[in-house]
């Protein structure tokens, strides 16, 4: 029992410290990891989304949020998904459950426009 | 100084010269009138004046863009630059008839804003104040919510005319009807209620047209434009005197299209960069330094003189 305990108390606390090795020595697994993961960040910054245009798996919960001075919205093309005006640091998120294009825009300024692809990887 | 078919420098350094030399212009303003369609700089009024207008002109202000509800650094506080512009508007020596307000009168379309900004426009000594909406006021319900503090004649539409001076005006809608990735536009319906509203109107009647984009293409990447505004244009070309007057880009330019003129007007709010300026990839309010702001900001007043198919426009700045 003591070297078990002992063994998955080592393993508890190398853990981390091996997570951030592999983070700093292979950060593309980690890019990887967070678009089928959970949540994806998109900001709203000089009248442009970034990124632009985004893959990521079914079940990916996106985060858009509006660095700018001035108010812009999310609007899917299609109506589907929309924010109401999103002031400065206002956020708006949105889940993506099923594969599919899914373009959208700021509907106060339609010149601004992004895309998410949703795909099985 | 002259900024007359700005638009058409785009990029050119010169154009922003000319801005930047209105914006040292400090308290004058600068008599526009438009003679065969051409707009032309008479002179410069002394500080504090303005040019007293012909006898029976009717006298008309212009404001844009009051973004009531903002309250970043490039302006904490519009309300006080509408006090501003309305004080100066009450003083004016020939009472205007009437105030025009471009759009955007609020900033996020909340009700709470255009609550304030129907209150503090009825500071104005004026019998009326007609608005058209901008973006900014059709943010998460189209007009409707707009439509609830401005519907001028009770008919449910942001569009609508009316005669006064023997000039006919008329009040556009051009902040919605978009694509993705298109300019805001007119749309079928506007355009047809548009078309029917000029068959009663003689080719010799004076118009004035109000819209809150400009009615022609500034700087398309920026939604500088709207896309069937042509169409419109093109409704308006039979008449002798048409001057349309737009907000949106919160700097004075003008373009001439034959008998048609065309003026933007400035903000009372913040400045915008110059069209596509360079160094600057976003149409985002520019800070100005402390002290500075007062002299991008400013109202238009404009005089339509009887049996003249010519209108003077004097733009003021709100402070030196």
């Amino acid at each position: 029992m003591f070297r078990v305990s002992y063994r998955d108390a080592l393993r508890a606390r190398a853990l981390p410290a091996l997570l951030l090795g592999a983070a700093v020595a292979f950060p593309w697994i980690f890019a990887a990891a967070a678009q089928s993961g959970r949540t994806v960040e998109i900001d709203i910054a000089k009248f442009a989304y970034a990124p632009k245009e985004i893959t990521v798996a079914p079940g990916t919960k996106i985060v858009w949020t509006n660095h700018d001075d001035t108010p812009h919205t999310v609007t899917a093309n299609d109506k589907a998904f929309g924010s109401k005006g999103l002031d400065t640091d206002d956020k708006f998120e949105h889940t993506f459950a099923s594969e599919g294009d899914f373009g959208y825009i700021c509907t106060v300024h339609p010149f601004m426009t992004g895309v998410v692809h949703v795909r099985k990887q | 100084m002259s900024t007359s078919d700005a638009a058409d420098q785009g990029h050119d350094p010169a154009r922003r010269r000319a801005l930047s030399c209105l914006a040292a212009w400090t308290g004058a303003a600068v008599v526009w009138t438009v003679s065969g369609g051409i707009p032309r700089a008479l002179g410069a009024t002394n500080a504090g004046s303005v040019s007293p207008a012909e006898k029976n002109a009717l006298t008309f202000v212009q404001i844009s863009d009051t973004h009531i509800g903002f309250r970043k650094e490039a302006n904490p506080d519009v309300v006080g630059s509408l006090r501003r512009a309305t004080a100066h508007i009450n003083s004016l020596p020939q009472a205007p008839a009437f105030v025009v307000h471009t759009g955007d009168v609020s900033h996020l379309s909340k009700p709470e804003e255009f609550g304030k900004a129907r209150e503090l426009l009825q500071e104005l000594r004026v019998d009326r104040v007609h608005t058209v909406p901008g973006e900014h006021d059709t943010i998460d319900e189209g007009v409707t919510g707009y439509l609830k503090y401005f519907d001028h004649d009770g008919k449910g539409k942001a569009w609508y005319s009316f005669d006064q001076g023997g000039v006919h005006f008329i009040g556009l809608t051009n902040v919605l009807n978009f694509k993705a990735g298109m300019l805001a536009s007119l749309g079928d319906e506007q355009l047809a209620w548009m078309k029917s509203d000029l068959t009663s109107v003689s080719n010799s009647t004076p118009i004035v047209v109000l819209g809150h984009i400009p009615m022609w293409t500034i700087w398309e990447p920026w939604g500088w434009g709207t896309a069937d505004s042509q169409e419109a244009l093109a409704l308006l070309r039979p008449y002798g005197s048409v001057t349309v007057l737009n907000g949106h880009i919160h700097q004075v330019l003008q373009k001439v299209e034959g008998n048609v003129t065309l003026h933007t007007a400035m903000s009372l709010a913040y400045p915008l960069p110059t069209p596509g300026q360079a160094g600057i990839g976003e149409p985002g309010p520019v800070t100005v330094p402390a002290g500075e702001l007062a002299k991008v900001l400013g109202t238009r007043e404009i005089n339509v003189v009887q049996g003249k198919q010519q209108l003077a426009l004097i733009d003021t700045p709100l402070g030196s």
